[in-house]
């Protein structure tokens, strides 16, 4: 039962508290990672504006290439998953949620508009139903997940999104959702489009070249990504916030944040909520310019807005919207660079397609060894797993 | 420090060592005694992991404003029973919902019934535990572990969080708390560290601060002091000291013979899941029972390191109170028959 007590115990009290020193350390550090950051959005802007550039000024397969990557980057689709994406980090990223049906929600936010909108309420009223139906739906799958271990959400996630997609294809409900056939976007459109103060006609901007209105053109194009420059905010205001900082502690440790008082079932449950409504509000913008589709919003979807996700960063604010550009982007420079340098003999279009899956399918593992924080995220957080 | 404060200190009765020695004068050294002011009673809380009973309470009372130190050997239940009555498990004799309640689990702090309560109501009701192995929130940094701690904060209310003025004010103000705490606990440097990069000593004091910026009515340590340095062990010790002086009730368990005998008030003895000695800290090291516990059948090997169990006195005296209290309940016994006759 004896410890041994040292002899002279005020050798020991070293430990001065001068800041000085370490601080200047933190201060050092905190300065590279600015830079960092810089030097990457200036590259990105450059990278961009050097294809913007190519693409308007010169003709030719690179410069076509070029088009098509900048199209694929503001395409409102791009917008609508960057959103769900942000969501999703809200969940994984910043509450250490997993959720593997995000997909679910936007698909549920994407039936709930559109059925709200053919049934004939008004535009605001269908968008609610839309985002209501995600948030009952994460209501639902939280209740009884949220208090037991991570994993349990995962698999319920996974499954509930699947029997979505399933239900939503159902014969029967035909009437409602359009069974396998889905609901086409002329039924739910209308109001939307209706809205836009754009005029019509066309306008080219570099190689973009788009209607002013129209189904798919500026409006949509508009609408989305400032939704997807909103919804960016709200998460920042959200996680600089303390209720941000109680997400991150119930991410490390549930019980240590318990320990403390704080209701941790209701802070998850709340962070379920928010997210899964971002996830529909993605599903309502990704099928404004196309048709409700239950198969477009299923499990390749859930993996697409993870590897953006990852790609971007988990638990930074810009990494799920520059992940999501990058993800659509990146693809279709792999797409066009195939189609243009293998031969169709040897790849038609279709199998250049597939290729570029396959090539993303590679970049993600050698981002999972080589840069697992993401493009944005902070090396030095992941030293330290839980 | 903290001996400079007691003498200052009116207001808190329990901040005088002579007030404390004559209160615990008063209790006598009988396993689950019942105390003048209990701040904790526990009663019938027993915990079976299959067929293993890890922890048998049947009543247990833990004073009002003093230091308590709860030891036993390896195994012995500690870190379980601290589970229990904090919400992190549910005793295999909780009440059932449909049964009655007679036998099971209860127990009360503060003068409220906690056997149904959630870990985090438990903590809000003022009684707030660390971890005997450390739950450090690795990946923020210290002083976001510290500031997590602080109670009724406004900005963790979802619906106003996002304005950043709302908040602004107190969040300084914790700061400031949480500052002052680590620099306390020598912690202040890595502030803006992540708590991930501490070593196992400082994250014993991390969480240990942590759990003071809740400014708990009682707060229940696990082992605070494993693994941190005799020095800083002793300026922490007073820092307890001063907090039980300011009157905060203290539990702690610990190995640590001489902390526990340097500033417990009252130990409580455990030993394969039942309380088997209560006492002040020379007393009930001297406890034969206490001995065989921990030692087995090697009585020849002293027990705090020091000539303690030469000192018969304290044991003598320990007897003289279990008679007293024996006589005590006969003399109740016999009160409450002659009531029922009548
Ligand atoms: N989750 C569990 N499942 C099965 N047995 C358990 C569990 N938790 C604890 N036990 C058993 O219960 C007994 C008491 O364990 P506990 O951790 O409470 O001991 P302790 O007194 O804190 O010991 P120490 O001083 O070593 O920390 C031990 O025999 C242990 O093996
Ligand atoms: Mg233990």
């Amino acid at each position: 039962m004896s410890t041994n007590t040292p002899e002279s115990p005020t050798e020991l009290v070293h430990q001065d508290d001068s800041l000085e020193a370490d601080q200047t350390d933190i201060e050092l550090e905190r300065a590279a990672r600015r830079k960092k950051a810089v030097i990457v959005t200036i590259a990105a802007v450059a990278i961009f504006a050097l294809m913007w550039i190519v693409a308007t000024t010169m003709s030719g397969t690179i410069p076509s290439i070029f088009a098509s990557v900048i199209r694929s980057a503001v395409e409102p689709q791009t917008a609508a998953v960057a959103i769900a994406v942000l969501g999703l980090n809200l969940h994984f990223g910043f509450t250490g949620l997993l959720n593997i049906g995000q997909a679910g929600f936007m698909l549920l936010g994407a039936y709930g508009f559109a059925i709200a909108t053919t049934r004939g309420m008004p535009l605001p009223v269908a968008v609610l139903i839309g985002l209501a139906a995600a948030a009952v739906f994460a209501l639902l799958l939280g209740v009884p997940t949220l208090k037991l271990r991570g994993d349990y959400l995962a698999i319920v996630t996974i499954s509930a999104a699947e029997i979505i997609r399933y239900t939503g294809r159902l014969s029967q409900l035909t009437d409602w959702t359009g069974g396998s056939q889905g609901l086409p976007g002329s039924e739910y459109r209308d109001p939307f489009v209706a809205l836009s103060f754009f005029g019509s006609g066309s306008t080219t901007i570099g190689p973009l070249s788009y209607q002013n209105t129209g189904v798919n053109g500026w409006w949509i194009r508009a609408v989305a990504w400032s939704l997807v420059l909103i919804c960016t905010l709200l998460v920042f205001l959200l996680v600089r916030s303390p209720w941000g900082r109680l997400l991150r502690g119930i991410r490390e440790d549930e019980d240590a944040i318990r320990s403390l008082g704080k209701n941790v079932f209701a802070v998850k449950m709340q962070s379920l909520v928010i997210g899964g409504m971002l996830g529909a509000l993605g599903g309502i913008v990704f099928v404004l310019p196309a048709s409700v589709q239950a198969d477009s919003m299923g499990r390749a979807m859930t993996f697409f807005i993870w590897t953006s996700l990852l790609l971007g960063g988990a638990a930074t604010v810009f990494g799920p919207v520059l992940g999501t550009i990058l993800f659509f982007s990146v693809r279709i420079l792999i797409r066009g660079a195939t189609g243009a340098v293998v031969p169709s003999d040897v790849l038609n279009t279709q199998q250049a397609d597939q290729f570029s899956w396959v090539v993303v399918g590679v970049i993600l593992m050698l981002l999972v060894i080589f840069r697992p924080q993401g493009v944005l995220g902070n090396k030095r957080e992941l030293q330290f797993n839980a | 420090m903290p001996e400079s404060k007691t003498s200052t200190d009116t207001t808190n009765p329990m901040a005088d060592p002579a007030a404390r020695l004559a209160l615990t004068d008063t209790i006598p050294n009988v396993p689950g005694v019942s105390k003048p002011d209990p701040i904790l009673v526990v009663d019938n809380v027993v915990r079976q992991f299959g067929g293993m009973t890890a922890v048998n309470v049947d009543h247990l009372e833990v004073q009002r404003g003093l230091i308590t130190a709860l030891i036993g050997p390896n195994g012995a239940g500690k870190t379980t029973f601290f589970n229990l009555i904090t919400g992190f498990d549910r005793p295999t004799s909780a009440k059932s919902r449909f049964g009655s309640s007679e036998g099971a689990a209860s127990w009360a702090f503060d003068g409220r019934q906690l056997g149904r309560t959630s870990a985090s109501a438990v903590s809000k009701a003022g009684m707030v535990r660390t971890f005997q192995l450390t739950k450090s929130l690795n990946r923020m940094t210290v002083l976001e572990n510290m500031m997590l701690g602080a109670r009724g904060q406004s900005g963790e209310n979802l619906l106003t969080c996002w304005l950043k003025p709302t908040w602004l004010g107190q969040e300084k103000v914790i700061e400031d708390k949480a500052k002052e705490l680590l620099s306390r606990f020598k912690l202040l440097r890595k502030k803006d560290d992540y708590a991930g990069s501490l070593s196992g000593g400082q994250r014993k004091l991390l969480e240990m601060a942590r759990a003071l910026m809740t400014d708990p009515t009682m707060i229940m340590l696990d082992e605070p002091m494993a693994g941190v340095n005799p020095a800083l062990t002793q300026s922490l010790l007073g820092h307890i000291q001063a907090l039980r002086d300011d009157g905060m009730t203290v539990l702690f368990v610990e190995h640590d013979m001489h902390m526990v005998r340097h500033i417990s008030d009252w130990v409580i003895v455990m030993a394969e899941g039942r309380i088997i000695a209560e006492g002040r800290a020379h007393e009930v090291m001297a406890d034969t029972a206490v001995i065989d516990a921990y030692l087995g059948a090697h009585h020849d090997t002293d027990l705090s390191d020091d000539s303690l169990l030469e000192d018969m006195p304290g044991a003598e005296r320990m007897h003289r109170k279990a008679e007293a209290h024996e006589e005590e309940v006969a003399r109740k016994g016999a009160a409450a028959t002659k009531e029922k006759n009548q």
